[in-house]
């Protein structure tokens, strides 16, 4: 398996088919449960449908918790300052893209 | 391999205490971290630092490191002494980081890498050239992987040619079935996650699914305006400049962009370049024109 070149089959774009689970998103984050509705709670992430009785998540929910874990545990800030982080990232990447384009 | 200074890297003194440590690690992290930092080499300054913090902040792995000594400098040539280890617990840690140096595996030994992760799914990023997403395409990545080896985590290389899909952005993730990592002997490998970015393209600039590029006119394209070649991902079209463009301009090309769907746009920014005036020829020509049409363009800054 190692150093051999491995082909795969033609995969989509992750974000544009993938709806998950919290089951989902906490396995693939590696994570409990209980830590991917903390994310949900503190507003980092979005529920596609809150009407739904078992919340679902775009493709796109995956990155955004990654980081947020990533955030918090390297960063040691509970889940409020990971929240308040991303809206600043965010806004600076809105302002970066605006003056790179005179926007 | 060489001696790594740990202090030195943290900032702090070898009697630093464990408050001191920790506050030290969180200043450089937030300073340091990938994800918000836009320092040169933040990734692996961040990956020192998180080292650093590994060792100093876990009593066990800072006293065995503490017994080497002051005799080292960083960058020196370093061995491990032929008892080292002994008599310290330096196995266990926190999850989640790997790729330490040489110099932390050779102290504190693989199992020092904090066991395996839990999830066997394994998460990558690759940078992608832009032709990738505007044509598809296979291209061929080099990943570290963790797999279990005689019981320790080890970090392989494994070279995998992936189809890309077309109109992937940055930012974007491939998942790919059955591709993680297997811990357990039947058990079924996890997928592999690869997110994308771009590497820098010599035309184009990616902004989301939307393309820029930067179009050099002349002056009298600019002012009289013209219908001008300009390359774009799917050829070269014919583009018209309206008369009387400033330079910074942008023309929108609707659907040139990234091949995504709906498909993202193009930009062509008009930039003005001024023909040398290099012969005498060419001299007159300026003159004619300051003659012809004076005009300040400092007007508006009341000078």
């Amino acid at each position: 398996m190692t150093n051999t070149e491995e082909s795969t089959p033609s995969p989509e774009i992750f974000e544009e088919y993938a709806i998950l689970s919290v089951r989902d998103l906490s396995r693939i984050c590696a994570v409990d449960e209980r830590h991917i509705l903390e994310l949900v709670h503190e507003g980092v992430l979005n529920v596609v449908d809150t009407d739904s009785p078992e919340w679902r998540f775009t493709g796109a929910a995956l990155r955004r918790a990654r980081l947020a874990l990533r955030l918090e545990r390297d960063l040691e800030i509970n889940l409020a300052g990971v929240a308040l982080a991303l809206e600043l990232i965010e806004e600076l990447e809105q302002l970066r893209r605006r003056a790179r384009h005179g926007l | 391999m060489e001696f790594k200074d740990y202090y030195k890297v943290m900032g702090v003194a070898r009697d630093a205490t464990e408050a001191q440590i920790k506050q030290a690690y969180r200043k450089l992290a937030r300073k340091y971290h990938p994800d918000v930092s836009k320092e040169k080499d933040a990734e692996a300054r961040f990956k020192e630092v998180g080292e650093a913090y590994e060792v100093l902040r876990t009593p066990e792995k800072r006293a065995a490191y503490d017994q080497l000594g002051p005799n080292y400098a960083a960058g020196q040539e370093f061995r491990p002494p032929p008892d080292w280890g002994a008599g310290f617990e330096t196995g266990g840690s926190r999850q989640g980081r790997s790729s330490h140096s040489d110099f932390f595996d050779a102290l504190f030994g693989a199992a020092g890498r904090g066991g395996p992760q839990q999830s066997e799914d394994h998460h990558a990023k690759v940078m992608l050239d832009l032709e990738a997403s505007l044509n598809g395409g296979s291209r061929t990545f080099t990943l570290r992987v963790p797999e279990i080896d005689d019981g320790h985590l080890v970090l392989k290389e494994r070279v995998l040619n992936v189809k890309v899909p077309k109109g992937i952005l940055a930012g974007q993730t491939i998942r790919l079935a059955g591709q993680g990592a297997s811990f357990s002997e039947d058990g079924k490998p996890g997928d592999l996650y690869i997110e994308v970015d771009f590497q820098p393209h010599p035309l184009y600039k990616a902004d989301g699914r939307d393309l820029y590029l930067e179009l050099p006119v002349t002056p009298w394209e600019a002012a009289l305006g013209a219908t001008v070649k300009t390359p774009t991902p799917g050829g070269t079209v014919d583009l018209k400049i309206p008369p009387g463009s400033r330079a910074g301009a942008k023309l929108r090309l609707k659907g040139r962009g990234i091949p995504a769907s709906p498909p993202g746009d193009l930009y062509v920014v008009l930039q003005i370049a001024l023909p040398p005036a290099a012969d005498d020829r060419a001299k007159a020509a300026y003159q004619a024109m300051a003659a012809a049409m004076p005009f300040n363009p400092r007007a508006q800054l009341g000078v």
